[in-house]
């Protein structure tokens, strides 16, 4: 077992990891932060993402000790500090671009990174970002509409329904 | 006017603020104290004879509470088959044993062997990696009509055969179809395949078994989209448990698309081994489990023949299907290419004569069983494709051929024993031929061609059957089920009111649109209507939610449930106003005597319901608290048109969906937002399927499609924006809300038109290519080609 500390949202946190024990499972089972999901084990759904130093990672592609001194953000930190959805998820929301919400966690931190580099992505480039992420649900269509959205570009003529 | 609430507004889902955050509550978030972890040790082997299962050395690893092998499971029952189908002979289908755990035998890869319960996972999963396995490999049946040949391996050693049955669907019409094509001026034959799928939620299924021993009760959590049917199979056929000591809850599902209907074995265990070990008991399905335990899908091989008469009317069809059932009877599989496909071959068609043969069979593969759509993807398929193979073979349009033999008089009796009770099949291809632009086609496949690619249209029909009913119907057929709904609202003192659906939500958002259904009919604001569901101790026995009926049939119920709340808040209303109860009337809210200024609002009648100082104690019962059971006289049938523009790129043989439109009838529609929602969905899945989704085995029984790296999921950048409309609406006349069902229309309506396309854009260059079968990956499309 080894130590690790880290600072989670903001808020330090550690615990004892065997050398295995993945991100993922750290922040869902020792830290119970489960708005981060494990859908697959090959690295390809990316319910799991979260932002590690500010970069967005698979948090089941990543060894927690990997993580120790690091600063990560789940899905849970990411509400306005009021509590109120942040733009992300807003868009999320009013676009109607989740159904179940098991990808959704992993869709909003890609977002977040996408629009971190890209503050204005076209649809193809939304698409083509999203290859890391699956959703069983929504089609795409309203993801990518959210999207946009909340990057501030007008969806109402590119995304008619 | 968009409305800002109610029947018909498109309310924002309340749901997506606890997913959107990350404190949704789905199964594998549940952890209870003291709880162990269960490893499952699968089958690697497609069939083998299992000579022992040592786990001696496993027993002393560390963490290791207790190790579980089939023979701790001879004394429980049979996984259990809810339906019964009767074969064309009238003889009862074969129903082989399903046991918890492999015994005797292992029968597909990943089917569960042994069981190590251990402290945590990785120590389960360690141990498991000390038992040693002593299975004689025996030879696997994979493919269906090998299966059925004389000296194929049998799955099961009991059975007669590989043959679970051989269906003749209307028996009685099998020779006046026969002359129909002896007579036909034309006919068009496709030998086609319904490729296997796997339905792949992003949710893996879970199970946390607890045992309460104080007071003999059982508790299991779970991923399943009717708790009260797991409840009912497992502890009546399984575990024997009686369904007082038996709670199922299933909190928020990731997604269910038909695969977590069935009662699986993992369930059943921790149930079990939870009592048996006195901890509670965690299962947490990975990926790669899933791939190889949670039931497939389609799956069908199908010869199918359409006789036209000289002006092209249908005359008469005759399909013969082979349906692989795998290894076992998956909970439902046997109704699936039976009463949920050959009932569903009329389509949107007169056609007066139609007589369909399956033959389901057993092989070494996992399971299969209702997939979304379940049955009716595969009719519409087959039948969207024959019919435009005839148009291309005729020299006609095939949306004039398809005009031309519409069924436009309703109701209408099909010759496949079920009656449409509404629709306008001409009313949605208007619709979809005004959104195609159908007469800019020419130019945009000219301008394709001037890119060097081949551009396609393909058009197709599609009709469903939603909401499965009556259940003495169903019974008749096999079920061993009823298939009504259950709803329960209890009004609280202050106004608000908790709905207790027997529906199960798994991304549908019933929390939000059953309650604008209910604050509508009562006038008040949505936020006073919770909608509580996935509890087997808190909702009265419910059939759960699948083949698109839970607004059809739950909201049915619910609607009932609170008509009876209604009913009897107008009586204390007409007490506390002291007026005659035939003159309160309800609007917005508030109770008043017709023709006056007099009111009393809902607030302060269901106060009095509670606070029954001023009421009729005489008349009527304290409490405002009504249940209601509501099972339909008939299936709905909702209805479309759809319409897929591809390009091909003749180099490679890539497809490329340039443009997708759909024209649904749903009948009358609660919330549009989440309707086009369930529509985008079904389509991706029918897109996915058509074009890249492909479970594949190897002739030994290896699975060769078994992650995500193998199994092509749509990804974004595979899928276009989708062009949806549900302006057509011709209401359901059998059920109080005028509901047809959305949720399945886009993966049965889409694969048809996907495909039509590409043929047309291959002949358009002179390709003689009459159909390819699904997935129409680059590799197949090019081949055709060539």
């Amino acid at each position: 077992m080894t130590q690790v500390n880290m600072t989670v949202n903001g808020k330090a946190a550690s615990g004892d990891v065997e050398g295995r024990t993945l991100l993922s499972s750290f922040l869902r089972d020792q830290l119970k932060l489960t708005g981060t999901h494990v859908g697959c084990d090959t690295s390809q759904c990316g319910a799991c993402v979260v932002h590690v130093d500010g970069v967005a990672v698979k948090s089941c592609t990543m060894l927690a000790a990997e993580a120790d001194g690091a600063d990560v953000a789940t899905i849970e930190g990411q509400a306005n500090p009021d509590g109120s959805l942040n733009v992300i998820q807003q868009a999320f929301q009013d676009h109607h671009g989740l159904q179940c919400g098991f990808c959704t966690p992993g869709m909003v931190m890609s977002t977040a990174a996408l629009l971190k580099g890209n503050p204005k992505p076209s649809e193809a480039e939304v698409r083509a970002y999203l290859e890391g992420n699956i959703c069983r649900c929504t089609g795409y269509h309203n993801i990518v509409k959210a999207i946009m959205a909340a990057s501030g570009q007008d969806v109402g003529a590119i995304a008619a329904e | 006017m968009p409305k800002d609430g109610g029947i018909g507004a498109s309310s924002k889902r309340r749901e997506d603020v606890r997913f959107l955050t990350g404190v949704g509550n789905y199964t594998d978030d549940i952890n209870i104290h003291g709880q162990a972890y269960v490893f499952f040790l699968r089958s690697d082997m497609a069939h083998g004879t299992i000579n022992s299962v040592d786990t001696s050395a496993a027993a002393g690893m560390p963490g290791v509470v207790q190790i579980f092998t089939g023979a701790d499971f001879e004394a429980v029952g049979s996984i259990p088959c809810g339906w019964q189908v009767t074969d064309k002979h009238g003889e009862v289908m074969q129903e082989p044993r399903h046991p918890v755990l492999a015994h005797g035998k292992v029968r597909h890869v990943g089917e569960p062997i042994a069981a190590v319960v251990a402290e945590t996972l990785e120590q389960a999963r360690d141990a498991a990696e000390a038992i040693e396995l002593d299975i004689s490999e025996l030879p696997a049946v994979v493919d269906m009509k090998e299966a059925l040949k004389d000296g194929a391996a049998k799955v099961h050693d009991d059975l007669n055969n590989n043959l679970c049955y051989d269906w003749g669907f209307v028996e009685e019409n099998k020779a006046a179809t026969d002359a129909a094509f002896e007579a036909a001026a034309h006919v068009t034959t496709l030998e086609l395949v319904n490729n296997r799928l796997v339905a792949n939620p992003m949710e893996p299924r879970v199970a946390v078994g607890e045992y309460a021993r104080g007071t003999d009760e059982h508790t299991l959590y779970t991923t399943s989209q009717n708790p009260h049917v797991i409840r009912l199979l497992m502890g009546a056929f399984v575990l024997g448990i009686p369904e007082h000591k038996l709670r199922v809850v299933a909190p928020d599902v990731g997604g269910g698309f038909g695969t977590k209907i069935f009662h699986y074995q993992e369930e059943a265990f921790c149930t079990f081994a939870a009592k048996a070990c006195n901890r509670p008991v965690k299962w947490t399905s990975s990926r790669s489990e899933a791939f190889v335990s949670d039931a497939h899908g389609r799956d069908h091989v199908t010869k199918i023949e359409l006789a036209l008469d000289g002006d092209n009317n249908f005359t008469a069809l005759r399909t013969e299907t082979y349906a692989n059932m795998g290894a076992y009877l998956s909970t439902f599989a046997p109704s699936v290419p039976t009463w949920l496909h050959g009932t569903l071959m009329a389509g949107n068609y007169k056609t007066p004569l139609i007589y369909v043969n399956v033959k389901a069979v057993f092989t070494n593969t996992v399971p299969v069983d209702a997939y979304r759509g379940a049955g009716r993807p595969e009719a519409t398929f087959q039948l969207e494709r024959v019919v435009d193979k005839a148009a291309r073979e005729l020299g006609v349009d095939p949306v004039a051929l398809r005009r031309q033999n519409f069924i436009t008089e309703f109701p209408y009796a099909t010759p496949v024993a079920v009656e449409y009770d509404t629709g306008d099949y001409h009313a949605t291809m208007d619709k979809l031929e005004s959104m195609i632009d159908r007469d800019g086609f020419a130019a945009r496949r000219a301008e394709s061609e001037k890119n060097g690619k081949l551009r396609g249209l393909g058009v197709n029909c599609y009709i469903e059957a939603c909401g499965i009913a009556p259940s003495n119907l169903v019974g008749q057929l096999g079920a061993r089920a009823g298939l009504y709904e259950s709803a329960t609202v209890r009004v609280n003192a202050t106004g608000g009111l908790v709905v207790m659906t027997g529906s199960h939500s798994h991304g549908q958002g019933h929390e939000t649109s059953f309650a604008q259904v209910v604050a509508e009919m009562i006038g008040i604001d949505e936020n006073m209507v919770e909608i509580v569901h996935g509890d087997t101790s808190k909702v009265p026995m419910g059939m759960g939610t699948y083949g698109s009926r839970s607004l059809a049939v739950g909201g049915s119920a619910m609607v009932r449930a609170t008509e009876k709340i209604i009913n009897k808040a107008k009586k204390i209303a007409s007490h506390l106003l002291e007026a005659s109860e035939g003159d309160i009337e309800l609007k917005d809210g508030a109770f008043s005597v017709a023709g006056t200024d007099k009111s009393v609002a809902w607030g302060d009648v269901t106060l009095a319901a509670y606070v029954p100082h001023n009421y009729p104690l005489e008349d009527i019962e304290p409490g405002l608290e009504e249940t209601a059971f509501y099972d339909p006289s008939n299936f709905t049938y909702p209805s479309g048109a759809y319409a897929c523009e591809v390009e091909v790129d003749p180099e490679t043989g890539k497809v490329t969906i340039e443009r997708f439109a759909a024209a649904d009838d749903f009948g009358n529609i609660v919330n549009p937002m989440i309707v086009t929602g369930q529509v985008h969905g079904g389509l991706a899945q029918g897109i996915g399927q058509a074009l890249l989704e492909n479970c594949s085995y190897d002739e030994n029984g290896q699975l060769l499609s078994a992650s995500y790296m193998d199994y092509a999921m749509p990804r974004a950048d595979d899928l276009p924006m989708f062009d949806v409309d549900h302006s057509c609406q011709t209401p359901c006349t059998h059920n109080p809300l005028g509901v047809k069902g959305c949720g399945e229309a886009g993966a049965i309506g889409s694969p048809p038109s996907v495909v039509n396309a590409v043929v047309d854009a291959l002949q358009s260059a002179g390709k003689d290519v009459t159909h390819i079968d699904m997935p129409l990956s680059p590799d197949r499309v090019w081949a055709a080609m060539q």
